[in-house]
């Protein structure tokens, strides 16, 4: 498997990409049953195992260092129109992997990118936004907000 | 010496089945799943992950269970399991400063941008026992505020850095290898890189140990925890098809920095110093004691004098690692039968020599005696 063409580098690519890995499964899964016209594809690499090494900074700033390394699955697909998919995702659930680089592959067809973008895509992108932002507002009620109390001697 | 014994196989084979039979406890009582371990017990699950130096809550729930309870036995689970797998590569340096921050906390600055946000903790806690807990309440969902916590919080340390009180920490090697303990073994003096992956997976209560000897005397490190930060990022993978990075997952991260007391030299005006502590999940303890062991450590760099445990770097990385540890002390319990003969037979002769020689110096005694 070589480098891919150029416009397959684009930063849209590395979006949805991204979009498709941090997407819980179960949202996945149902979003993608509900596409019509589903592809047949073929496994250019069959969903695999593996473990990438994640690496902190220094200070958080510094020089790299080795933490530890997290579970990944990877899977490619080809589809018949020639255009290949890849999906790279933490944990260990092979189906996520595949439909993730099947999913990735229909997104370069034009005819499809559009489609998809409205009914996968997006949706995973503002269900990601929203637990975030759940955590996140979890979080901000526990900021403590110092007053002084002023004394009259 | 080694000498094959046969014998036993029923034996173990029913100690495996007791073994299971105790893990499943009383059946009248309902078995645990793993999403409950993971869901419920979240904190041994970042232990686990943390020491197994495996990220994947699921595996870890699942090696808590299998082993038990015992966190230590977990992690030897972990450790087993990610031998088994291939490495697709190494993930972008992760950006602390990008966290998306659930807990957030300085003791060096009250005010400090951003604020003081004090999370899901402990610290505020009685430690009463909550008897409520075991009626089975069902707990009410955690308040919201209106807005999220702000992007981009600076790190305490970057702001001490504009003043150039603090000690720089900036790369200088973006392309060079990084040092991986895992794929060779570390040889002496240790470099920082070495030393800070050796921690991140070393025993949580070894380090704690170390780390609260350095604050009773013994290499002593003036620390303050300048800043803790716990949350969610982002990991960045580059794989070698694509040629440009992805966004493979997000991991919950805990982050200690540590400012400690100053160093100068001819060169630089005196600063503060810093330790650094980074862990799996939301681990504090355990990134705090790192922090304050990877400041110990760097004694050599500042021209200290070692005289601790936790400076000596030898001493620190040989025993952090509680699977080899729990491996070398528990090989104990395999059978020593014919080591123990031979101790046997040297301990018998050893005494039969010594009983002699008293014997023969009695005689002499008495004969000198008898001479007199």
């Amino acid at each position: 498997m070589g480098t891919q063409s150029p416009q397959h580098q684009s930063p849209a690519r590395k979006r949805w990409m991204s979009i498709l890995a941090k997407a819980s499964f179960e949202d996945l899964r149902s979003l993608w049953q509900n596409l019509p016209d589903k592809p047949a594809w073929t496994r250019v690499r069959p969903p695999e195992i593996g473990m990438v090494m994640v690496r902190g900074r220094m200070g958080g700033t510094g020089n790299r260092f080795n933490l530890g390394e997290m579970t990944v699955t990877r899977c490619s697909v080809g589809l018949e129109s020639g255009d290949l998919g890849h999906g790279y995702v933490s944990g260990r659930n092979k189906e996520h992997a595949e439909i993730a680089a099947v999913i990735d592959a229909l997104m370069q067809r034009e005819e499809r990118t559009e489609t998809i973008e409205h009914s996968i895509i997006k949706p995973l992108e503002l269900r990601h936004q929203q637990s975030r932002e759940t955590a996140s507002r979890k979080a901000a009620a526990t900021k403590v907000e110092f007053f002084t109390v002023a004394r009259e001697n | 010496m080694y000498v094959a014994v046969k014998g036993g196989d029923k034996a173990i084979e029913n100690s495996l089945h007791y073994l299971a039979d105790i893990r499943r406890g009383d059946r009248r009582v309902p078995e645990l799943s793993i999403q409950q371990i993971r869901e419920q017990l979240p904190l041994a699950v970042d232990r686990v992950m943390t020491e197994g130096s495996l990220y994947d809550p699921d595996l870890a729930a699942l090696a808590i269970k299998q082993a038990n309870g015992d966190i230590q036995e977990a992690v030897f689970l972990l450790r087993a399991y990610r031998t088994t797998l291939p490495r697709f590569g190494a993930s972008q340096a992760i950006d602390t400063g990008a966290m998306q921050i659930r807990r957030r906390i300085s003791a060096t600055y009250k005010d400090l941008p951003g604020g003081q946000i004090l999370g899901p903790s402990f610290d505020y806690t009685h430690r009463l026992l909550d008897f409520t807990l075991a009626a089975n309440g069902e707990t009410p969902e955690a308040p919201k505020s209106e807005e999220p916590v702000a992007d981009g919080m600076p790190r305490v340390a970057d702001i001490l850095d504009h003043e150039g009180l603090i000690e720089l920490d900036l790369p200088d090697d973006e392309d060079g290898p990084v040092p991986d303990l895992t794929r060779e073994s570390t040889s002496f003096p240790a470099d920082r890189a070495t030393r800070l992956q050796n921690l991140a997976r070393g025993d949580e209560g070894f380090l704690l140990a170390l780390g609260y000897s350095t604050q009773r005397g013994f290499g002593n490190n003036h620390p303050f925890a300048g800043e803790i930060r716990m949350g969610e990022l982002a990991v960045s993978f580059e794989p070698e098809e694509l040629g440009f990075e992805i966004e493979i997952g997000e991991i919950t991260v805990t982050e200690c920095q540590m400012v400690n007391q100053f160093k100068g030299s001819a060169k630089v005006p005196p600063q503060f110093t810093r330790g650094y502590g980074l862990t799996f999940g939301h681990c504090e303890r355990k990134a705090m004691s790192m922090a304050l062991v990877d400041r110990a450590l760097r004694a050599k760099e500042f021209g200290e004098e070692i005289t601790a445990p936790a400076q000596d770097e030898e001493f620190v990385l040989y025993h952090s690692d509680n699977v080899e540890a729990s491996g070398f002390v528990q090989h104990l319990k395999l059978p020593h039968y014919v080591d123990f003969q031979g101790e046997l037979v040297t301990v018998r002769e050893l005494r039969k020599e010594i009983a002699a020689r008293e014997a023969a110096e009695r005689t002499d005694d008495d004969e000198l005696a008898a001479a007199e």
